[in-house]
């Protein structure tokens, strides 16, 4: 009704300060039309392609290649990957972009520890990625610490920030934790730009030194990497290093993960996401072990941060809007919650489509937005909703994504 | 009998607000035996339950439990976790609480969590891969295939329990409260919604968990059949009083009992007790 009024009606101040306003029904009729168009497509969409995804008329054989393919594509991914700055190793473009997207991966799969495993919805992540970076600009540019030293320091610092975040909010849940982990996200960041003395406030911290590989730096001088091997330099180096760099933090966040998971901590955060009354009826202390998964998702963020420090040699509080929080939650979404290859596939659809999109504009948004509409009644769960189980006696099959629980924080 | 008494329960109230829930009620549960706790819709038997696993704090009145090494524990200092945790009292739900989304076998493993933590070294050693680490895992995963043997779903021990029957999934949460090796297992309504032969198989599954494994039972139930099977002891309970107590048979012969479970008064079913004889 309200909207039918805001678009139906449309008032302007007069000449003389009186109101005047005018109709504009032929608008506010497409707008049903579109409204109602639409539906009835997506309803139809959803009855042809529906989510009854497991006992569509596929034949078996169909069925057995395609999970043959869901098998192999996490090597092939990997393998790929460590392709990457070969294949496009002049294609500086496409080198920036690998960076970025494992970036997200990173992140990713950081903040799947918390929403994923633990069923903590946590919309203020990039408060951690923001004290990563921050902790390795300022202890690098104030004590002259080198990136190794300040990375486990950034993951701390993080970590600590993490059950910090955690203490007050070990009571609220669901909906209400999502507020109070949206408004930390926002008091960091507000912290970061009216603390100039310390953080240069929206200035920002320039200057960041570049990694350096074990202590031999990356420059084109005498006692640069390019000279020590005796080959012709080229700031492609540093790029291919900073590849790398993150692709190996991001196998590590994925390696402790998965490594967690199989651990009594990470089964203790599965079913805390299942049910939490049970936990506690089973003598799990349910405070340290939501702490212990803020804390370790907070970690891979401040690494995570630490990096995108190093890489940009120059950060503001800019880059640490909520607007980071939501793209990464829309990757763990949208990769399945607690799918480590679902995130990592999701990541590339989102930073790697949106890349894809450019030339579309401002229309980019909504092709993006009508992509993720079709994508949840598709795939209500995420690309890879199925949860796989941590430990088995003979069959280690997948269990529906119907049974998972998606946690009520 | 007063030597070996796991839990004595004395003057325990529970007052919401104005409402007393369980007023001045003690018993006690006696060691490696069965007491159960019955009573109409609404007596406080379930609140009795939470009392003493911890998820509610008592008004007043003291709950004691004795381990069998002598040590005693009062649980109304211990809350939350710790009850399970220190005084070893594992609990089932009225309304089943697995871990719908987890494998039998995950069910069974997260159960054993305390002693799984300290053998990981608090995560670090299971982290690197110590060996110790793994021997502790496949030592826990051994004691999760005895008790799915023991209740009989072996083979299903890789199905997530959401997607087991529903007897099934009554007889697994009790095997996973049993996985914390508890002293005292406190059963919630066990044989709510099984038919005669689940009922039959539960009788069985807690008799042996009494005389085989030692394990001091106390639980509330509404089907007779059961309780009257199984119990060693019966505490009887309405308006959130102990009304009688005592062995199956002399409790089913009480008078007051039978007027609590009628909702008639004591007089009236003494009268139809007599014109039923």
């Amino acid at each position: 009704m309200l909207f039918s009024l805001m678009i139906g009606v449309r008032t302007d101040a007069g000449p003389t300060g009186q109101l005047i306003y005018w109709t504009r029904f032929g608008d506010l009729a497409a707008m049903v039309a579109a409204v109602f168009g639409g539906s009835i497509i997506i309803e139809l969409l959803r009855q042809w392609w529906g989510p009854v995804g497991t006992i569509r008329i596929v034949p078996p054989s169909v069925q057995n290649a395609l999970g043959v393919a869901r098998r192999g594509i996490a090597p092939v991914l990997l393998i790929f990957t460590f392709l990457v700055p070969v294949i496009f190793y002049d294609e500086r473009y496409i080198l920036d972009l690998g960076i970025l997207v494992l970036t997200y991966v990173m992140l990713g799969w950081g903040l799947n520890v918390v929403v994923g495993l633990a069923g903590l919805l946590d919309l203020g992540y990039v408060a951690f990625y923001a004290v990563g970076a921050y902790s390795y600009a300022l202890l690098a540019t104030n004590f002259g610490l080198s990136f190794w030293v300040c990375l486990p320091l950034a993951g701390i610092l993080a970590a600590f920030w993490g059950v910090l975040l955690g203490f007050p909010v070990l009571r609220l849940r669901g909906d209400y934790l999502a507020i109070v982990t949206l408004a930390f996200g926002e008091i960091i960041r507000l912290v970061i730009i009216n603390w100039q003395s310390l953080t240069g406030g929206p200035n920002g911290v320039t200057g960041i030194p570049r990694p350096t590989m074990f202590g031999i730096p990356l420059s084109p001088g005498d006692d640069g990497l390019a000279a020590l091997l005796g080959i012709e330099f080229s700031p492609t180096h540093r790029i291919v290093f900073l590849f790398y760099l993150i692709l190996a933090l991001a196998l590590l966040t994925n390696w402790v993960t998965i490594r967690l998971r199989r651990l009594p901590i990470g089964r203790a955060w599965e079913a805390l996401r299942e049910d939490e009354v049970a936990c506690r009826a089973l003598g799990i202390n349910t405070t340290t072990t939501k702490l212990t998964a803020f804390a370790t998702g907070a970690m891979f963020g401040g690494f995570a941060g630490a990096f995108f420090a190093t890489r940009q040699g120059f950060i503001s509080p800019e880059s640490f809007t909520f607007q980071e929080s939501a793209l990464v939650l829309a990757i763990v979404v949208l990769g399945g919650m607690g799918s480590q290859l679902g995130v990592a596939l999701a990541a590339l659809a989102m930073i790697g489509g949106f890349e894809l999109f450019r030339g579309l504009d401002q229309y980019r948004m909504l092709v993006f937005g009508l992509a993720m509409v079709l994508l949840m009644i598709w795939r209500p769960r995420g690309l890879i909703g199925h949860r796989a189980p941590t430990v088995f006696l003979e069959r280690n099959q997948a269990i529906s994504s119907d049974l998972v629980k998606e946690g009520h924080g | 009998m007063s030597g070996d008494v796991i839990l004595s329960v004395d003057h325990l109230t529970m007052r919401f607000g104005g409402i007393v829930a369980v007023n001045e009620l003690s018993f006690t549960a006696a060691r490696r035996k069965i007491t159960a706790l019955i009573g109409p819709n609404g007596a406080g038997k379930t609140t009795v339950f939470n009392c003493i696993t911890g998820f509610y704090k008592p008004t007043s009145g003291a709950m004691r439990l004795t381990h069998d090494d002598g040590k005693t524990i009062q649980l109304e200092r211990l809350n939350d976790f710790r009850i399970s945790k220190q005084a070893k009292v594992a609990r089932t739900f009225q309304n089943i609480r697995l871990f719908p989304g987890m494998t039998a076998l995950e069910n069974l493993m997260v159960a054993q969590h305390n002693a799984l933590m300290l053998a990981s070294g608090l995560t670090f050693l299971g982290l690197i891969g110590a060996p110790s680490w793994r021997a502790a895992e496949a030592r826990a995963v051994d004691l999760a295939q005895v008790w799915l043997k023991r209740i009989g779903l072996l083979d299903r021990a890789d199905d997530a329990a959401g997607n087991l029957p529903y007897g099934d999934q009554r007889r697994l949460e009790i095997a996973r409260a049993m996985c914390t090796e508890p002293a005292l297992l406190c059963l919630d309504e066990p044989a709510a919604g099984l038919n005669a032969r689940e009922s039959a198989a539960l009788s069985e599954l807690l008799l042996s968990i009494r005389s085989e494994l030692g394990t001091s039972v106390l639980l509330i139930e509404h089907d007779m059949s059961v309780v009257m099977e199984i119990s060693d002891h019966v505490v009887v309970m309405d308006y959130g009083v102990k009304i009688a107590e005592g062995t199956p048979q002399h409790v089913r012969d009480d008078p007051k009992v039978i007027a609590a479970y009628l909702g008639a008064d004591e007089q009236e079913a003494i009268a139809v007790m007599e014109s039923g004889t």
